[in-house]
């Protein structure tokens, strides 16, 4: 067994911030991204893109990026406008929401793109 | 025309046996599992129970003529085989609403699983499952917040919540203990909970607990960035008392308490589920001295009888089994009383025990809560069998880690979103689990080093609680 190793983890140190689902798993490939979002679709969920600056993650509500994209399938459309939400807030944590309109509640939520610890 | 008064004991038959009757949409149903006494017959103990549950006597009285008893009585409305069972068989019986008060489920059990259960006439007794009707679900408040409501208040979605019960169960100081529990917190669990032994000991008063508690979980939350909760025992000896702990829990923001339904009662635990709607607090439920209840195939309630009762009462987390710990749990039956707990309407299905169709209609639906002797080899099949809308409380295998709580419970918590992560991606985890397990502790040492000391830990203890199954 591995000698035993120190759990680094500190108000100090911003790395120590996580930020929900799959936040303590290393980035998703662009490949395990896309499966994700099939997953979105294929449970009938409306995808919906927010972002925020990580000093403000906190909270209950992020800035929504347009609308939540209403009966949209197409995981390419979806990824993209991911991908437009990040390149217009490059430093900012962007995640994916899946508005679950049946539980009235999100039925899932992950960051896609995470900005730069603070 | 005016009936007559005739002094003596009738057979229950003649009253209570009703196979034509057709059950009301708001009546009450039961499905009992009944052994007579060697020689009585099934209707006569069939209609026994239905009038010892409800108006009967052992003998007939004057007063009897001063109601419409036909309008109250319960009626015997079927007989039907035990599966694999010669000398049981299943009584249905329906019970007008207006036996029951509104919104009480102590009233429902004093009737249905009061005196009748140690009647002479039957030698044995179970109550296997209950119809609440619709219009009486709509008398009861139930779970103070559910299932949305919760992942709102504690942002989170997409994967089932993690906990931990701190151990020792019993003699740790409150400020050893909190120190535990921010460990499990800080590490990447979502709750830890108190043991539901834990109330207010010499070693440990309650106030102090709290108070170190929630300074764990503010400097956890700081920490990660993330909400995190600790249930905080509110189970206490007077309902007083019960409810000045609640309220200073609430004083100190803590966003969840506990209570142990069972041996607190029913009536402690609606009136804490009314104080939570009341005060914004989410409710653990824990349910010790159910196995003295629901174990026994024979005689006394199944928990999904239990379930429905908590349901009704309220409660927003419910401890369900695991199907796969120390603890006993066939799977198909756990299946049937977590769908109980959860969705809004739950059909009648044999193969899961589930008797009756079920309609709760808008009542909000209450968190299963795995817990007991689990660890990371146990992820993949736990996010299998209850999905996202779980707890999965960790204790031993979150402390027991080599490395401490906090490496315990990043183990845990990277695990479970491996888990996650390929269940979305269409994997099945319970053929995959290993492979899936040992990819995400590539990344993680913690994980790594948690299925190295856990690997060879299984229990398979037969169960003693079976569904009734044809085994002839």
């Amino acid at each position: 067994m591995a000698d035993m190793q120190d759990y680094k983890s500190s108000l100090a140190d911003v790395t120590s911030r996580k930020f929900e689902t799959f936040s303590y798993l290393p980035e998703m490939t662009d490949e395990q991204m896309r499966k994700q979002v099939e997953y979105i679709v294929s449970k009938g969920w409306n995808p919906a893109v927010e972002h925020t600056e990580p000093e403000n993650a906190s909270g209950s509500y992020w800035y929504m990026w347009k609308l939540p994209m209403f009966g949209e399938t197409d995981v390419d459309r979806i990824l993209g406008e991911c991908d437009a939400c990040h390149k217009a807030h490059p430093n900012n944590h962007v995640r994916l929401v899946g508005y679950d309109n049946y539980a009235q509640c999100k039925g899932t939520e992950m960051v896609v793109y995470r900005g730069n610890p603070v | 025309m005016a009936k007559t008064y005739n002094a003596g004991v009738k057979e229950y038959r003649e009253t209570y046996w009703m196979p034509d009757y057709t059950p009301l949409d708001t009546d009450f149903l039961a499905c009992f599992k009944v052994i007579p006494q060697e020689g009585v017959p099934r209707e006569e103990a069939a209609a026994a129970v239905a009038a010892e549950s409800s108006t009967g006597t052992w003998t007939t009285v004057w007063t009897d003529l001063l109601t419409d008893l036909d309008y109250y009585k319960g009626r015997a409305y079927a007989i039907e085989d035990v599966p694999g069972n010669d000398e049981a068989f299943y009584a249905f019986i329906a019970y007008p609403i207006d036996l029951f008060e509104e919104g009480s489920v102590v009233n429902v059990l004093t009737s249905l699983v009061g005196n009748v259960f140690g009647f002479k006439a039957v030698r044995a007794l179970r109550l296997e499952d209950v119809r609440v009707p619709i219009a009486y679900v709509k008398t009861c408040g139930g779970p103070p917040n559910g299932i949305q409501v919760e992942r709102d208040k504690m942002n989170k979605y997409g994967r089932p919540m993690l906990g931990c019960t701190i151990k020792p169960k019993l003699g740790l100081s409150a400020k050893n203990y909190g120190r535990a529990v921010y460990e499990v917190l800080r590490g990447g669990l979502d709750f830890a909970k108190d043991d539901e032994n834990v109330n207010s000991q010499p070693f440990m008063r309650w106030r102090d607990r709290y108070d170190y508690v929630m300074e764990a979980i503010q400097k956890a939350e700081a920490e990660t960035g993330e909400k995190k909760g600790s249930y905080l025992n509110v189970t206490a000896p007077t309902p007083e008392e019960m409810y000045k702990r609640a309220e200073y829990a609430k004083e100190l923001g803590a966003p969840i308490i506990m209570h142990d339904y069972l041996t607190a009662g029913f009536t402690a635990n609606t009136g804490l589920a009314n104080w939570c709607r009341d005060n914004g607090m989410l409710l653990h439920i824990h349910r010790a001295m159910h196995a003295v209840i629901d174990r026994n195939p024979n005689h006394g309630i199944h928990f999904r009888v239990l379930t429905k009762m908590l349901r009704l009462s309220g409660g927003d987390h419910l401890h369900s089994g695991t199907v796969v710990g120390k603890l006993e749990g066939d799977r198909a039956a756990t299946l049937g009383w977590i769908d109980i707990m959860r969705d809004s309407f739950i059909k009648e299905d044999r193969s899961r025990g589930i008797m009756f169709d079920q309609d709760w209609g808008s009542m909000p639906g209450v968190f299963p809560v795995a817990s007991g002797g689990i660890h990371v080899w146990h992820m993949p099949a736990l996010v299998s069998i209850f999905g996202d809308d779980s707890v999965l409380q960790f204790g031993g295998g979150t402390l027991g880690h080599p490395w401490g709580n906090a490496a315990g419970a990043a183990a845990n918590r990277v695990a479970l979103e491996a888990c996650v992560q390929a269940r979305n991606e269409g994997r099945e985890l319970e053929k995959e689990g290993k492979d899936i397990l040992t990819n995400a502790a590539k990344s993680s040492p913690e994980l790594a080093t948690a299925m190295e000391t856990w690997k060879e830990i299984k229990f398979e203890f037969d169960t003693v609680d079976k569904l009734d199954v044809q085994h002839r």
